[in-house]
């Protein structure tokens, strides 16, 4: 059995060890980016820093976000936004809303979560696709699905649903079955499945 | 294009019932003459709701949803789910179970290249490489039936491990499929590669420079074909990919045809990894043994009490994960498939959010198409191997 470390002809840097070694060195990288960067922006910016999983999730203002992701872009080395979405918590009240980002780092081979905690009367982030071109297509799904406004945006529009929809159908007061003419809010989900 | 024609801009409608568009696409193009000067493109003909669905199901009926997003290569979508839901509960699967995993993704991934090639062949007017390059999927689809009795929607990868092992002369029958592909691989090649209809088609047609591929979000063969190499299976491998030996395909020029060309060689690639992982299959369970989170073996339902009440729990409510949240990817057939799951404690996912590689492939197609003509942007569009379901989930 030919036990390879993988990474050979990737990357310039190479890590010594496999298995668990490896994948605490992973989290290691992208704590020391967490911490550097919590450094530079301070404690009012970042309100959080979290370890979960052996992932990094890093708590985030709303008013210091493009800065942070800038930051992390420029200095960091998190090149590519990978993912963009939302989680909706209806039933812990407010802020009930978490704008998630995901990057991801080439260069330094490692991920970072970034979370924006959003208030529902108050519910819009700041634009980033001067920092994240490809930011565009999930802020319009964020934007669709659960009605959190992206400011600055140049082509807000609906994306996987139609122009005239009524509603946001990823909040969790949005019916399951829902059809044309019913309200789009409901305060309790009758699916009792099992 | 002189400047007389600038005023005449013309705009299009491409789709969304358009043969070449692979599913149901729709593109504004705006057009001077023949040549694309915008591409908008329309998405959401397909859209399911799968993300909503999931937060009203058991995290073992979700992965029945998850193969169904990208329906050309289901696995991948299990896979990468299953890993998210295992990192939540902690799971460590068992190292056959890993490499079932690795070996059947692997097929996996030549069966979606194999349907990526035939289709795109297809649309540049290679009619022949179609059947050629679906005989050798249909291979393919015989063993994952054989394996699990779907041809489409697997579900074969269940948290802690896969479903089954294999059936008796399941290895011989995989041994000779990958040695009578190794033949067709070089059939395929033979009939396309130096085809002077494929490389007017596709040399120098819809490049994509790396700096703009990495700020497109392109992952997966179209990134390597740009120059960039990243492959998760290398850079952040996951389950047990550091045992195997293989390279990455890359190439420089970022144009159709070094995405076609990354695509041919990572085929050979993952017989490699096959033929790895049919060598030195251990022995051993498949499936975790987790307390809950896992069915009981099914030799002692007719003997344990307790058995039959963890089964009876286990497929009807349901297993709870603990609360928190987790983002796993793996590096599919067409870029980074990675399941963002949020769990409240309970037996269904808060959220499940699925990042799908077309999703994002599909708004870089304006780079790579700006300039080009109309007849190129089918060939680039399906170069990039956007699959509708996994678009508008």
């Amino acid at each position: 059995m030919d036990q390879q470390v993988a990474g050979q002809q990737t990357t310039g840097e190479r890590e010594e060890g496999e298995g668990s070694v490896k994948e605490s060195s992973v989290v290691q990288r992208a704590l020391t980016a967490g911490e550097g960067l919590k450094t530079i922006v301070g404690e009012e910016a970042i309100s959080d820093l979290k370890v979960f999983a052996d992932e990094v999730t890093l708590m985030v203002n709303r008013e210091a976000l493009k800065r942070v992701l800038s930051l992390l872009k420029e200095n960091f080395g998190f090149a590519m936004l990978i993912d963009a979405t939302a989680v909706d918590w209806l039933k812990r009240g407010e802020p009930r809303f978490e704008v998630v980002y995901h990057l991801l780092s080439l260069s330094h081979r490692t991920r970072l979560r970034i979370k924006v905690a959003v208030a529902s009367t108050d519910a819009w982030v700041p634009c980033i696709c001067d920092i994240y071109p490809n930011a565009s297509p999930y802020e319009r799904e964020i934007w669709d699905m659960f009605g959190i406004f992206i400011d600055g945006h140049k082509n807000l529009k609906r994306i996987l649903t139609y122009e005239e929809f009524p509603g946001h159908p990823l909040r969790k007061d949005f019916p399951l079955f829902w059809q044309p003419g019913e309200p789009v809010e409901v305060e309790e989900e009758k699916n009792d499945e099992w | 294009m002189s400047q007389q024609t600038t005023e005449t801009t013309l705009t299009l409608n491409m789709g969304p019932q358009h043969p070449s568009t692979h599913g149901v696409l729709r593109l504004i193009l705006t057009l001077e003459g023949e040549t694309v000067l915008d591409i908008q493109p329309v998405i959401g003909y397909l859209h399911t709701g799968i993300e909503k669905e999931a937060e009203t199901k058991t995290y073992h009926k979700v992965i029945t949803l998850n193969d169904r997003l990208d329906y050309v290569s289901g696995m991948t979508n299990n896979f990468a789910f299953c890993l998210a839901v295992e990192k939540l509960l902690g799971i460590e699967v068992p190292l056959r179970g890993q490499y079932l995993r690795v070996l059947i993704t692997e097929l996996q991934r030549i069966a979606s290249h194999l349907v990526w090639l035939g289709t795109t062949a297809l649309d540049i007017g290679i009619m022949s490489a179609f059947f050629y390059a679906f005989r050798e999927r249909e291979k393919i689809l015989d063993l994952f039936e054989a394996l699990c009795g779907a041809r489409l929607t697997y579900s074969y990868f269940v948290v802690g491990g896969v479903r089954y092992d294999l059936p008796e002369g399941w290895t011989e029958s995989c041994r000779n499929f990958l040695r009578d592909f190794s033949a067709a691989w070089v059939e395929l090649d033979e009939l396309i590669s130096r085809n002077p209809i494929w490389l007017s088609r596709t040399k120098g047609i819809g490049i994509l420079p790396s700096d703009a591929a990495i700020a497109c979000g392109v992952t997966g063969p179209s990134l390597r074909a740009s120059g960039v190499p990243w492959d998760l299976r290398k850079t952040l491998p996951y389950s047990s990919y550091n045992h195997f030996q293989f390279d990455i395909p890359v190439e420089t020029d970022g144009d159709t045809f070094a995405r076609y060309w990354v695509r041919m060689r990572e085929m050979q690639e993952s017989a490699k990894i096959c033929h790895q992982v049919l060598n030195n299959l251990p022995p051993g369970p498949v499936m975790a043994d987790h307390p809950w989170a896992t069915p009981p073996p099914k030799e002692l339902l007719d003997k344990d009490m307790e058995a039959v009440i963890r089964h009876f729990l286990f497929y009807s409510r349901g297993y709870p994960v603990p609360p928190g949240e987790a983002y796993a990817a793996v590096e599919g057939a067409r870029g980074e498939v990675g399941f963002y799951i949020v769990s409240d404690g309970s037996e269904k996912p808060y959220r499940m959010h699925m990042r799908s590689p077309s999703f994002i492939h599909v708004f870089a197609l304006p780079v790579a198409a700006r300039g080009h003509l109309v007849a190129d942007l089918v060939a680039i569009l399906a170069s990039f191997d956007t699959v509708l379901g996994e678009v508008d989930r």
